[in-house]
């Protein structure tokens, strides 16, 4: 209980354990308090350590994270892929009101693909290099339609290369995946993906083995797509940018923890964590000074083998040492960034933070920051 | 220097190391990939067991004087006083008493212990030379296709194409009573370095291909790596490129190659002997003996069993030991 | 303008042969006529999407491959096709940063032994030994001089690339070519990285040649900036103009295709629909007329010149560059708003001020043929 000591504000309603967020109950997706661990070698792996949030229909939520955040475990976890041999996972993740963890294989892979599906980084290696783009659409189609014939599935996967913009979709239907250039390629995935109408969509690095112009066409199309089927998506991503242009919320995470969370706006123009701070002030911008030097986060994103002790982040942390020793000591809890308000008011915000500066102590070294860097995100 | 902004960055980088680094960042001298392969082969139950017998069944070969002399019994010595009328040798499973661990040979009556000591010798030693001489040519022509590419390359992937469509037993069968026939005429006794030197020859002509071509993947896979060009960009020369950046990434797969095909070698000496060609009767070899122990399967069986357990345990370890060393090098490649 | 040229390139050209059995059937014509100088100490980033050519003139410019024509001229000597012991001297002022910080170091190597490299293939004996210079560079690029001894594979991304730099820094080089050499990093490193060359560059008066796929990294770097597209230059100029005065539609386009932190929401952007066509075979006249909303009939028969514009530093190929100064507010309104806003709203596949969603997401009949033109070409 000593947490809430140093903290001037000295407010005991500030740690509700994890603060429901808005319409949490109704919301497509929920993962709560979300574990999962590997046994290596080398000792176990906590690549994912409690992380909750929940994702509506007809709305994006973007992950950040750098490499070892546990960004992509979450996700693979959602899709019941981890092989239960060397993962244990724990938690509750429900889709759609059907929980998946502990849920029999074969009742996870009836969910995948109808109710949620997941368009990878690499869309050649997604693709079966051997059968052709429609067909493997048209498949895709049959396991959930069984009593689908040949030509009404293959319709459909007509139809979805139409949708997903490639030109003269019956004749593509025929051709093999290397025949597609990378951004036809990642359309294809799309439209496979979305060959069921899944209600949830997660999309890991979607464009980031794509040319600019291209990742910009690819983030049009998600956009469009989701005003159309009104599908949740989950974006993960390392690029802020991206998140800025098509997410409605942001989670952070950094050594398998999520350590903020809230709209796109809360954390983006008023980021409470000091490594979002950090993030935001050493990605290169096209505005501002381009002289001023580039503030990066010092050291090194941590291995999950051996993570820091306390606040994962601590080793980097140019304000470690204002949280005293408990930074080292003590995981921080994510809890309304407001600091002053009340449980429900921080339901009612939704900004949620795992630091364990006061929220007065985070304004004014934010201040500070930016007074540092000279530029105002 | 007066780069302080860097400093302090890096600074941080390096002292939040053994917070963050892992299992990076232990002592100030790194473990090189040797190291670790090392450390991983000692772990392993498999290697240590195969290795231990290895090593032993090594220093037996080459200890053969010394047995020879501690045993009291000589390779060509004959006992015919402890064989019976028929040549068979007296007592239980081939004669086994104190004096003859493992017995006498019927008809000529020398020891099979001590010659299975001499025959260990002369197989490690046809095996271990001709692995040499195949791995030396497999690299040097492996290297220099792979490196250089070209027409050399393509001259000598032709060559190996031709030596692999060469049937190796018949060319074996015909060539080396040629070749005795030519040094020593019909009636002259071959000596036992000749014998061992053709069948040496014999495996060398034949068995660098496989490492020739192993080497030149992986060189080629080598050529286009970055740290390659950086060494061109600074104006390495061949030698440089070869000796210094190319061979150290290839000692790995050379190696396993090496320690399988000893056994190979083993299996291919006992084999040619076997059927003839290989030893004669003079140099103790595995094959010689199995060979003539054939005869008395039936009256003698001890005599088949004790050549034949030898030759199964030694090519055993080795192919137990190869594949652990595999698993050691590339970690990945066991997952 | 007084000074020399440290690095000058004139009509530099590469094509790889494709061969199908023994004989070249065509050609793939990866960098086509480059025309570009590097002044001591200046720093040009050359940015373009996949296929351009810019990794293909880094390696080049360092003779890692060999131009099919044109010229290298580098310190006043033509390079072009100098031999290895030639070009021995030159290597020492020429270097090289990789992309990759994985696949550039010799793990079987010691990172004292990596460094040191450059410096014994040369035959080069520092004073005070090489010991003693290895660690000097290593501290120079902010690590630990004791981790002398240590394998690659102990140190991470960041680390590892910081050790590529410090061999292409060990032959005091007048000029690094550096290929990508932060993107393969992450986000919180790639600013220690920038940050690192910047001040090295500063320090130790380097000219560098920044080759990269992203334009805020290149903006925070480089003082001169070329836009490749299909192996040509179609702009260059210096940051200023290249940023705030883009006078190429492409370079518009790249611009504005960047998602930027400080702009939330779905940007009003040009859009380019389709991808980059291969450079197998490019299409006749105006390179990028396949993708362009400007273009005419002009823009397929005749290739525009790379030509100076308003007098100045700043030289653009395109029939029908902007007209003055653009601004290339993110908000997209620019678009609409700037003279040519015509041309732009007429061509439906650029997205105006309008609804992003609105407009159709390829279909439009010029873009629409380029990416189908593209594709086509791959060979199957």
């Amino acid at each position: 209980m000593d947490s809430s000591e140093p903290s001037p504000s000295g407010d005991p309603d500030d740690r509700p354990a994890v603060p429901a967020q808005r319409s949490d109950q109704d919301a497509y997706l929920r993962v709560r308090d979300l574990r999962v661990r590997f046994d290596t070698e080398d000792g176990v792996v906590r690549a994912v350590d409690g992380v909750s949030f929940a994702v509506e229909r007809g709305r994006t939520l973007g992950i950040v994270g750098e490499s070892g955040s546990g960004k992509s475990v979450t996700s693979l976890a959602i899709l019941g892929l981890h092989d239960p041999k060397r993962a244990t996972i724990t938690g509750e993740i429900s889709v759609g009101g059907r929980q998946v963890v502990g849920l029999p294989d074969e009742e996870v892979r009836r969910l995948r693909g109808r109710d949620m599906a997941m368009i990878f980084q690499d869309p050649l290696s997604a693709l079966h290099p051997y059968y052709t783009v429609g067909r493997q659409i048209a498949e895709a189609y049959r396991v959930h339609h069984p009593k689908a014939s040949r030509r009404e599935a293959r319709q459909r996967a007509v139809d979805m290369l139409d949708r997903v913009g490639i030109p003269q979709p019956a004749r593509r239907f025929d051709q093999y995946p290397h025949e597609f250039s990378g951004g036809m390629r990642q359309r294809a995935m799309i439209a496979m993906s979305l060959v069921n109408d899944p209600a949830l969509l997660i999309a890991d690095e979607p464009t980031t083995a794509l040319d600019v112009t291209v990742q910009a066409q690819i983030l049009d199309l998600l956009a469009d797509l989701q005003a159309e089927f009104h599908s949740a998506i989950i974006l993960i991503t390392h690029d802020l940018g991206v998140v800025g242009q098509v997410a409605d919320d942001v989670l952070v995470m950094y050594g398998g923890r999520a350590i903020e969370r809230g709209s796109v706006e809360q954390v983006l123009r008023s980021p409470q964590h000091p490594y979002t701070w950090g993030l935001l002030s050493s990605v290169p911008s096209l505005h501002g000074d381009a002289d001023a030097d580039l503030v990066p986060i010092p050291g090194n994103p941590p291995s999950l083998i051996n993570l820091p002790s306390g606040c994962a982040f601590h080793p980097r942390c140019r304000y470690a040492d204002r949280a005293g020793t408990r930074s080292r000591s003590e995981v921080p809890e994510l809890r309304a960034a407001g600091g002053t308000g009340s449980a429900s008011a921080a339901g009612a915000d939704g900004h949620l933070v795992a630091c364990h500066l006061s929220a007065q102590e985070r304004a004014a070294f934010y201040a500070e920051d930016v007074a540092r860097v000279g530029v105002a995100v | 220097m007066s780069l302080s902004p860097v400093e302090g960055v890096a600074l941080a980088e390096i002292e939040s190391g053994p917070d963050v680094g892992g299992p990076a960042t232990k002592g100030v001298v790194g473990r090189s990939p040797g190291q670790l392969a090392w450390l991983r082969l000692r772990r392993d139950r498999t290697a240590v067991a195969s290795g231990v017998v290895l090593v032993f069944l090594m220093v037996l070969g080459l200890a053969a004087p010394l047995v020879e002399m501690a045993y009291g019994v000589g390779p060509r010595e004959q006992f015919q006083q402890l064989l019976d009328g028929f040549g068979m040798p007296l007592g239980y499973a081939g004669g086994v008493s104190g004096d003859h661990w493992f017995g006498l040979e019927p008809n000529l009556g020398r020891d099979v212990f001590i010659r299975l000591i001499y025959g260990l010798r002369t197989s490690l030693f046809v095996a271990l030379a001709a692995a040499l001489i195949t791995a030396t040519i497999g690299v040097v022509l492996g290297t220099l296709a792979g490196y250089l590419g070209g027409w050399l390359d393509a001259v000598l992937n032709w060559i190996t194409d031709l030596t692999l469509a060469m049937p190796f037993l018949i060319i074996a069968l015909a060539l080396t009573p040629a070749i005795t026939l030519r040094f020593y005429g019909e009636r002259g006794q071959v000596s036992s370095a000749f014998g061992v030197g053709v069948l040496i020859a014999v495996f060398a002509i034949f068995g660098w291909t496989s490492t020739a071509r192993l080497v030149r993947g992986q060189v080629i896979a080598l050529r286009e790596r970055e740290f390659v060009e950086a060494a061109r960009a600074s104006g390495a020369g061949l030698g440089h490129m070869l000796f210094r950046q190319l061979l150290p990434n290839i000692w790995a797969p050379i190696l396993v190659s090496f320690s399988l095909a000893v056994p190979q070698f083993i299996t291919s000496e006992a084999a040619l002997s076997f059927i003839g060609v290989g030893l004669s009767d003079e140099t103790p070899s595995f094959g010689r003996m199995i060979y003539d122990s054939l005869d008395f399967l039936q009256t003698d069986p001890a005599y088949v069993f004790f050549p034949g357990i030898t030759i199964f345990a030694l090519v055993f370890a080795f192919n137990l030991f190869g594949d652990a060393l595999r698993d050691a090098l590339d970690p990945k490649s066991s997952r | 303008m007084t000074d020399e040229p440290l690095l000058r390139v004139r009509g530099l050209t590469k094509h790889f042969p494709v061969r199908q059995g023994l004989r070249a059937t065509s050609l793939v014509r990866a960098v086509d006529g480059l025309d570009f100088d590097v002044r001591p100490g200046e720093t040009l980033g050359l940015v373009g999407e996949s296929g351009c050519g810019k990794t293909t003139t880094g390696r080049m410019l360092v003779r890692l491959l060999e131009p099919t024509s044109g010229s290298i001229e580098f310190a006043g000597r033509d390079i072009t096709h100098a031999g290895r012991r030639e070009l021995r001297p030159l290597r020492q002022e020429l270097q090289i940063v990789f992309q990759d910080p994985y696949a550039s170091l010799n793990p079987r190597h010691t990172v004292g032994r990596i460094v040191a490299m450059p410096l014994q293939v040369n035959g080069i004996k520092p004073p005070g030994g090489i010991k003693a210079r290895v660690q000097e560079l290593l501290e120079l690029v902010g690590l630990n001089p004791e981790h002398y001894n240590r394998y690659p594979h102990e140190f991470s991304g960041g680390q590892r690339q910081r050790i590529g730099i410090a061999r292409a820094l060990a032959l005091r080089p007048k000029l690094i070519v550096a290929d990508e050499p932060v993107s393969a990093l992450d986000v919180s490193i790639q600013a220690q990285v920038v940050n690192l060359l910047r001040d090295l560059q500063r320090e130790l008066d380097l000219a560098f040649v920044f080759i990269a796929h992203d334009l805020a990294v290149i903006r925070h770097f480089c003082q001169r900036v070329a836009v490749m597209y299909l192996g040509r230059i179609v702009e260059i100029g210096d940051r200023a103009d290249i940023y705030e005065r883009p006078q190429h539609p492409y370079t518009r386009a790249l611009l504005s295709a960047i998602p930027d932190v400080t702009q939330l929401g779905p940007a009003g952007r040009i859009r380019l629909s389709g991808d980059v066509p291969t450079p197998l075979d490019p299409p006749s006249g105006c390179r990028f007329r396949t993708r362009c909303w400007k273009a005419q009939d002009i823009c397929a028969t005749e290739e525009p010149a790379l030509v100076p514009r308003d007098g100045g530093r700043q030289a653009t190929a395109c029939h029908f560059p902007e007209g003055g100064a653009v601004s290339t507010s993110p908000e997209g309104e620019a678009v609409g708003t700037s003279p040519e806003g015509e041309a732009v709203g007429t061509s439906p596949e650029s997205a105006g001020a309008g609804p992003v969603t609105d407009a159709a997401v390829l279909g439009a009949e010029p873009a629409g043929r380029g990416a189908e033109a593209n594709v086509e070409e791959v060979p199957s």
